[in-house]
């Protein structure tokens, strides 16, 4: 009896604990292969034959198609410069230059990857469409209420994700730091 | 007391197994990855275009709204897949993925270098059978080699702004993804099977 109950504690740990740590590295995804540049986040390496087992865990569980290397690279943030996540009721200002690249695109989304519904069907940029400075360097805010320049609605929707991808890029799995990949700051600056 | 301790340090090691297992096994178990989506609204061999993403698109997340994608479903059981697709004027990019998702060839229209991608698709079975003194490394065509014998093929075409989707659409309706109905003559050039081994 008491050898019964003892292994099915053992096993019961080993299930809690087994999928339980699976649950979560696919969920939240996993430090492997990552480059971080600020608040932007890529996994260079998801787009070549050479991916670790956690994100193809992940992508085939949440049915994505990763960028490919010859293609792009792909860089998400989920919160601001100062670790503040991002708020759709919030006033978001994304500003600055962009890695090279010949096109980029940057995108909002839900936090499940769907895009957020609006009156003007305007879901993200493209670096043709943005209204630059003098300087080349733009300026996008992200609010649920209509702003001018380049206004990007959120829907106010309480948390979303933002998703910059660049397209025929030198930017890759080489690259380490902020000087091979100037990525625009996104500073929240207002909330009601 | 020291048996229960041992009890949960023997699940915690198991556990550690069944993680491992699983993440490993995810691939190959996972009913709703991107092939499994795709598959009752594509066709097999033949080019698909996707709709433009927008709010009440659920079939794949993190999809580019600026993008006209079209899918290619193959299956190179039957032979070796030809590719084209006519550049549209922004960017045009083809990738491949495996049945399992993994990216692994992707090429954009400036590294093709033409007004048109064109590409050979194969096993790298039916890559080693290929004649090397064939025309066919004289034309200058691609050949890629796909690790799985079923896969995707993603073509996208970007729409700069959005008065240009209906554009860069038509670019992706120009482009092909078939099988030669006939193959070149070294089918029939094929041994013929050897007769039966003499009974004793």
């Amino acid at each position: 009896m008491r050898l019964i109950f003892i292994t099915l504690l053992a096993l019961l740990v080993a299930a809690v604990v087994g999928l339980g740590t699976t649950w979560m590295t696919t969920t939240r995804g996993t430090e492997l292969g990552t480059l971080t540049i600020g608040a932007w986040t890529a996994r260079p390496r998801t787009g070549t034959a050479d991916v670790d087992p956690y994100s193809r865990a992940t992508i085939t569980r949440n049915g994505e198609l990763q960028i490919g290397t010859g293609d792009g690279v792909a860089f998400t943030a989920t919160t601001d410069d100062g670790r503040r996540p991002l708020d759709g009721r919030c006033d978001v200002v994304v500003s600055g230059v962009t890695p090279a690249a010949r096109f980029w695109t940057l995108t909002l989304y839900d936090n499940k990857g769907h895009l957020v519904a609006n009156s003007m069907q305007r879901y993200g940029f493209t670096s043709q469409e943005i209204v630059r400075g003098a300087d080349g360097a733009f300026e996008i805010r992200i609010a649920s209420r209509s702003r001018a320049g380049n206004w990007l609605p959120t829907g106010g929707i309480e948390r979303y994700a933002l998703m910059l991808r660049l397209y025929d890029t030198p930017v890759g799995v080489a690259t380490r730091t902020q000087r091979d990949a100037p990525m625009p700051s996104i500073a929240t600056v207002g909330c009601p | 007391m020291i048996r229960l301790l041992f009890t949960i340090v023997t699940g915690v090691v198991l556990g550690a197994i069944v993680h491992l297992v699983s993440v490993l096994a995810l691939p190959r178990i996972a009913s709703q990855d991107a092939y499994s989506r795709l598959t009752p609204t594509t066709k097999l061999n033949a080019v698909t275009q996707l709709l433009p993403a927008d709010p009440s698109y659920t079939l794949m997340p993190y999809m580019d709204p600026a993008f006209a994608v079209a899918v290619c479903r193959y299956d190179l059981s039957g032979g070796p897949l030809k590719l084209t697709v006519p550049v549209s004027q922004a960017y045009t990019s083809v990738s491949f993925y495996t049945r399992n998702e993994v990216a692994y060839y992707a090429i954009n229209d400036r590294s093709a270098g033409k007004k048109v991608i064109e590409l050979d698709l194969m096993t790298e079975a039916q890559h080693n059978e290929l004649p090397e003194d064939e025309d066919v490394t004289a034309a200058d065509r691609l050949i890629i080699d796909s690790p799985s014998t079923t896969g995707l093929i993603v073509m996208k075409a970007l729409a700069p702004e959005p008065g240009l989707m209906v554009q860069a659409q038509a670019t992706l309706a120009a482009s092909s993804c078939k099988i030669p109905a006939e193959q070149p003559a070294k089918t029939t050039e094929a041994p013929p099977s050897p007769p039966p081994a003499a009974k004793r």
